[in-house]
């Protein structure tokens, strides 16, 4: 293992100390814990969102903390998801009396401790609702499994439930366009090569050198799917393909696309990949309303993608298009 | 004997030695079908545990057990975090404040902590999880008036092992489908090795 840290048990907290330490105007951290929130919280009179989990997918999320995003970020240890105290510290720390909204993305652990968090400050009194995203296409929803996994396509239910909290709307409007965006939300990954996590030393799994993961999630384990190696525009049909009709897009549909790295891929590859999704789009008569190509969700040093598309509307539009000032996403 | 805050402490603090012996191994369980933190998770809690037993007093194994949950709940995170987290507080909850605990009330403690771990994780037997060590686990206890802890040793081992063959259907693994066959569940592991101590405990004090 080849890493610039100090020491693998303190990553986390000299992470969050180094991102607060960079942009005081923007963020300050909960003192003992490793919440941001935004330099102004509590704002008083806007519902207040947090989200979170596991490190290791910056600037996930708090990248997102800012006017018209996030209020909160809580940052688990590496790929782990963060406990119930960590998450209700944000909670109290952002509630600015209308209640405060949970993006949770649906893994075991993060639903668990966000459900206990929840609990916490229900006891208290503060009003929280809960939204789980499960953009992940590579996974099959079944009612006997956990259901698909909340990946890179989380970033857009910030962006939108952010824009709509920032409007003075009740928790029950910002929890119900969370929600319309997870339903009109997909994402489909691929890695080219495994991420480690510092504590552990060794990465999460092997690959040949002429060999892709396709289905991959976001915590450096394997996908669905290994194969033999591909061209950027076959990797972007098959990833592109899933996600189409995982939406039941047609005809004139208008989406947002976002085109992630995952830690180790150059932006001239994503760009490439953006080059075919763009033109069978095209070929396919969906408009595209905005693309978003860089690093979002990460993986640590995973190199590959993740493609997602966002069926828009009208309310989902004007939510995307409004203005967003966070350290990792302005508009 | 009986079982008693001692031996409530006895059990935790030698598996926390075991869980920072194993880490390595449960994490490579938790990479084959996981995310590779399994190990990590617990070695960090249970340290952080193994501090607290070893300043703070406690009067009653009821109260040993809700603050090892509340440390637990704070320090581990992830899925098993939660999980051992609320099994250790139902148990205290269970134990109200009896000074010695007899074998039932141990049983029907431990029952509880199913219980809730049943709530908590909406699993059911055979999803690949730590409740496939559990279930039986207790089961065992319920039925059997002595408990032959060889025998306990023997079963809880089984169906660790047996975790191998199950597709999984909760937690992380279940996203590989049916390539987490073939591997031992990381949190069926963990819990494994917490009965062993358990018993070993329970032995040395006749129980
Ligand atoms: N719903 C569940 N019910 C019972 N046990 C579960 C459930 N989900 C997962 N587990 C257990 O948890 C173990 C994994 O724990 P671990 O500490 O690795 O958390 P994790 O799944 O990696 O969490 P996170 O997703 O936050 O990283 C599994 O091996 C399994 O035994
Ligand atoms: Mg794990």
């Amino acid at each position: 293992m080849k890493k610039l840290i100090n020491d693998p048990e303190s990553v986390v907290s000299e992470m969050v100390a180094g991102f607060v330490a960079a942009y005081p105007k923007k963020v300050k951290q909960v003192p003992g814990t490793n919440v941001v929130v935004r330099a102004d919280a509590p704002v008083q009179g806007k519902v207040g969102i947090v989200s979170g989990g596991g490190s290791g997918h910056e600037p996930a999320h708090g990248g997102y903390v800012g006017k018209g995003m996030l209020d909160g970020a809580v940052a688990g240890e590496v790929f782990t998801s963060p406990t119930p105290d960590q998450v209700f510290e944000a909670i109290k720390a952002v509630d600015g009396g209308k209640g405060v909204l949970l993006v949770i993305k649906n893994y075991t652990g993060d639903v668990m401790n966000f459900e206990m968090a929840a609990e916490l400050a229900e006891v208290e009194g503060i009003k929280v609702e809960k939204v789980i995203v499960n953009d992940d296409a590579a996974v099959e929803n079944s009612t006997y499994t956990v259901g698909k996994r909340g990946i890179a396509g989380t970033v857009l239910v910030h962006k939108i439930a952010g824009a709509l909290a920032e409007t003075g709307a009740t928790l029950e409007e910002v929890a119900a366009v969370a929600n319309k965006v997870v339903a009109n939300l997909s994402t489909m990954g691929m890695a080219l090569s495994p991420s480690t996590i510092p504590a552990a030393g060794k990465p999460g799994f092997t690959i040949d050198e002429n060999e892709m993961e396709i289905g991959t999630g976001i915590h450096g384990e394997p996908g669905i799917e290994r194969s033999e190696i591909k061209t950027a525009d076959e990797v972007a049909d098959i990833l592109l393909n899933k996600v189409v009709n995982q939406l039941h897009l047609e005809k004139n549909n208008e989406v947002a696309v976002m085109i992630n790295g995952l830690g180790a891929t150059p932006l001239m590859e994503l760009y490439i990949v953006n080059n075919r999704v763009s033109s069978v789009l095209k070929e396919m008569d969906i408009s595209v309303r905005e693309t978003f190509i860089g690093e979002y969700m990460t993986s640590l040093e995973m190199a590959g993608c993740s493609i997602t598309l966002l069926r828009l509307d009208q309310q989902l539009s004007e939510l995307l298009d409004a203005q967003a000032d966070t350290i990792a996403f302005k508009k | 004997m009986a079982f008693t805050v001692d031996e409530a402490k006895l059990w935790l603090i030698n598996l926390n030695k075991i869980y920072q012996q194993e880490k390595m191994y449960l994490s490579e369980l938790d990479q084959a079908i996981g995310d590779g933190d399994h190990g990590i998770n617990m070695a960090r809690g249970f340290n952080e545990l193994n501090k607290k037993l070893e300043t703070a007093e406690y009067h009653t194994t009821a109260d040993l057990f809700k603050d090892a949950g509340m440390v637990l709940l704070s320090k581990v995170g992830g899925a098993s975090g939660p999980l051992y987290g609320t099994a250790f507080i139902k148990a205290g909850g269970a134990l109200k404040d009896k000074e010695e605990v007899t074998k039932e009330e141990l049983a029907a403690a431990l029952f509880e902590s199913l219980e809730g771990l049943k709530l908590r994780g909406k699993a059911r037997l055979e999803d690949k999880t730590m409740l496939d060590v559990w279930i039986p686990a207790i089961e065992f206890l319920q039925n059997h008036p002595k408990v032959d802890w060889d025998e306990f040793k023997k079963l809880v081992k089984e169906k660790m092992e047996g975790t191998k063959k199950l597709e999984a259907k909760k937690g992380r693994a279940s996203y590989l489908g049916i390539r987490s066959v073939g591997h031992i569940d990381p949190g069926a592991a963990s819990s494994y090795l917490l009965f062993v101590e358990l018993a070993r405990v329970c032995e040395g004090v006749g129980l």
